[in-house]
């Protein structure tokens, strides 16, 4: 009950100074920006909270336990919960992570970390055939309330193999959630909610993003705080165009965003959080009023997450357009290992500065 | 060349009274000599291959100075890591270099290999040069992979190497694979699949190995037993470590890893068997000195005096210097020397690898397809770059 209350006065920003009924909450002072957390710590502190609520509540993956994580977010959850309830595998995606959505079957809550997600390929028939189908053909008999994490998309020179983002494959699945968080409060709203949902999440993170820190408020560092699926959040509002993204492009298009400002145009930055429920509610909403959108994502162009928010606000919103959407996204090529290719490679700030300046006409 | 310039030390030697006995003249002394492996083989459905591997003084110098030059490699490309020079991933064999060595001894080019992510000295044994290795590393446009592939992705197909793969497990079905096109073409030649104890749990290896089994392929499956996957060490990886045994009804061998002339012996092995009657797993029990990659210190499951334990009783490079040294060989200065050139060969391959300029930006649309029919490809700003792949 709290928890939804929460959701509610949270909807527009972890720093809403919105009060709730509980009493809990107008005994704190919502000191907005005074501490910090990074994206590591909070989905670390998801999790540890998560697992305390709920016995059902486990992990699994490569080096969870022992080893603290290979990227660190499951630091200490070993040795505070056990081996029951941490668990180390061999390197056998397509095994662990059929046991966890059987495991799911069978009414426990298993959070499979996937080292990266490039990974996750040698398990998707799980993740596809056995998870997100199940509720369906079963006709709810069998839902899996598992969630799938891990980092995805490109980090730093870990060449093709390594960079794939997989937004736009997952998030086409019915059946699946996938989210995508930008931000510590971000990262903490959607994995508790990920872990609370009944149904199979994916739920992106990534790996550049876990050691950066961002203000916290005194709401999102409550144990019973969740943010909602399937809701995008405004970062920056603006009146000339829409620039909408998800994962690590927010914080590129919040720098572009700052660098249009210097030269007059003031755009809407748009954080997903959600790639599947996608809120095409609260783009359209936007496009309207801006009349311009410039889409970025990571990942390979075609059939990527942007061209279903084009087709969404071509769709919804044509007469509203004054511009030709714009699509910013990875190059249309394997990722490269050199620095200077890779750097052709995936979205800079000047190329979301350049197309919100071509969706403005505006000349280079 | 180095071998050429101890000679004309030698002939100055050979003048002196008291070295006048030695035949000194290495460089093509193939002097038969028969070494024997430290320990015996431990075989699964087939009879172990005898203990006596024959080799000649040459292949006992060569053995040295290139596991040497290996070791070099691998210990410049940390420290090149460390300068930020190599990014990503990196993952060092140094350790492992007896069974890159052993094997090369053992087959011919027209042989293929097919390995992980820890790819520099099969590499290098299958005939790339150092230079080729540190602008790869580096990311230059003289690298084995043009700068586009990485620390994972080495290959050299004229020498039959496919890679250099960065998913575990991945590698195995791909070698079957590579037997089977051997076979299908008649080729008397087989492959050696290469992968850790951390993929040998894998479900395709089996997959694969079955497949191999029924159609009678070439395919050598050769497990390089570490004894950690990642950080996991194998007894909790794997219910039954005993991977020369895990192909069941496929025959294994098991193989002390850091003797260059047991793996030689074992792969020489391997080929007979396995152009007869099919496929045929060896596990090579090896060490490797570094964490898993350059991410990870390799000291949190592990104990520093289990790590210096096997680098003072098992070092491979080591053990062929004792041998050399016990077959008159060489002397100890003769091998420093020989170290010392290694080491100005590799710090001169990466200062010229440092000169070498990034690839061209144009590359970042090359080699996507062989035939691409003029179809675009795009940047990232999709109106602003793009490309029609030839």
């Amino acid at each position: 009950m709290w928890g939804i209350l929460r959701q509610r006065a949270v909807v527009d920003g972890g720093l809403s100074l919105r009060r709730t009924r509980s009493a809990l909450v107008s005994a704190r002072s919502y000191a907005a920006g005074s501490k910090e957390m990074t994206v590591r710590d909070a989905l670390n502190s998801a999790i540890d909270e998560e697992m305390s609520a709920d016995p059902k509540v486990f992990v699994m993956g490569e080096e969870v336990g022992q080893y603290q994580g290979a990227y660190k977010i499951t630091k200490g959850l070993l040795e505070k919960y056990g081996p029951e309830r941490v668990y180390d595998t061999p390197i056998t995606e397509a095994g662990f992570t059929g046991i966890g959505v059987g495991a799911a079957y069978a009414g426990l809550k298993p959070v499979v970390e996937f080292m990266t997600f490039n990974f996750s390929m040698q398990a998707i028939d799980h993740i596809i055939n056995s998870a997100a189908k199940s509720n369906y053909m079963s006709a709810g008999q069998i839902n899996v309330p598992i969630v799938f994490r891990g980092p995805n998309g490109a980090a730093a020179g870990v060449g093709a193999q390594h960079s794939q983002c997989y937004a736009a494959w997952y998030a086409s699945v019915p059946g699946l959630k996938v989210l995508a968080p930008y931000s510590a409060e971000d990262a903490r709203g959607l994995l508790k909610a990920a872990i609370r949902d009944p149904d199979p999440v994916v739920f992106l993170e990534n790996e550049l993003l876990y050691g950066e820190s961002f203000p916290i408020s005194e709401e999102a560092l409550d144990s019973s705080f969740c943010l909602p699926i399937g809701k995008a959040k405004i970062e920056r509002e603006g009146k000339d165009v829409t620039i909408v993204t998800f994962s690590k492009m927010v914080g590129f298009a919040l720098k572009a965003a700052e660098k249009l400002a210097e030269e007059g145009i003031s755009a809407e930055v748009i954080n997903l959080r959600s790639i599947r429920p996608l809120d095409r509610a609260t783009i359209n909403a936007s496009v309207r009023k801006t009349s311009r959108l410039v889409t970025v994502e990571e990942g390979f162009p075609q059939h990527g997450v942007c061209a279903e928010i084009c087709a969404s606000v071509v769709e919804e919103s044509f007469s509203y357009l004054d511009a030709p959407v714009e699509r910013i996204a990875g190059a249309d090529v394997p990722m490269p290992y050199a620095a200077n290719l890779e750097r052709l490679a995936l979205p800079q700030v000047e190329d979301i500065v350049r197309a919100a300046k071509r969706a403005c006409y505006r000349s280079k | 060349m180095a071998l050429s310039r101890r000679l004309t030390s030698r002939s100055t030697l050979i003048s002196h009274p008291l070295s006048a006995a030695f035949n000194r003249f290495i460089s093509t002394d193939t002097t038969p000599i028969t070494i024997e492996t430290s320990l015996p083989f431990t075989a699964h459905l087939c009879d172990p291959p005898s203990r006596s591997v024959e080799s000649s003084t040459q292949e006992l110098l060569s053995f040295f100075r290139t596991m040497a030059l290996m070791r070099r490699m691998e210990i410049a490309a940390d420290s090149l890591y460390k300068a930020k020079l190599i990014r990503g991933f990196c993952h060092l064999y140094d350790g492992q270099e007896a069974v890159a060595i052993g094997m090369e001894a053992a087959i011919t080019k027209k042989d293929a290999i097919i390995t992980a992510y820890r790819d520099h000295c099969i590499f290098l044994g299958r005939g790339g040069s150092l230079y080729e290795v540190f602008a790869e590393l580096m990311g230059r446009r003289d690298g084995c992979s043009r700068g586009k592939g990485g620390s994972m992705h080495f290959y050299k197909k004229d020498s039959s190497f496919y890679g250099g793969h960065g998913i575990v497990g991945a590698q195995v079905p791909l070698g079957c694979g590579i037997a089977f096109a051997q076979k299908y073409g008649k080729e008397e030649a087989v492959t050696f699949a290469m992968y850790g104890d951390g993929a040998a749990n894998q479900g395709q290896l089996f997959e694969a190995l079955n497949i191999s089994a029924l159609w009678d392929l070439p395919s050598i499956l050769v497990c390089e037993n570490n004894h950690y996957g990642m950080g996991t060490a194998e007894w909790r990886a794997a219910k039954s470590p005993s991977y020369y045994k895990r192909g069941d009804y496929v025959p294994g061998l098991k193989v002390d890893g850091m003797d260059a002339f047991a793996v030689k012996q074992a792969c020489k092995f391997a080929k007979e068997h396995a152009l007869k009657n099919g496929p045929i797993i060896l596990e090579m029990d090896t060490y490797r000195y570094h964490g898993h990659s350059m991410s990870d210190p390799g000291s949190t499951y592990r104990t520093r005096d289990e790590i210096s334990g096997v680098r003072q009783e098992r070092d491979p490079i080591e053990r062929i210097k004792k041998l050399v040294l016990s077959h008159d060989l060489a002397t100890e200065k003769e091998l420093k020397d020989m170290e010392k050139e290694i080491r100005k060969e590799v710090d001169d391959a990466i200062a010229k690898a440092k000169d070498c300029p990034m690839p061209e930006p144009s590359e970042l649309f090359t080699n996507v397809y062989v035939k691409g029919f003029g179809t675009e490809s795009f940047g990232a700003d999709r109106k602003e770059v793009k490309a029609a792949l030839p």
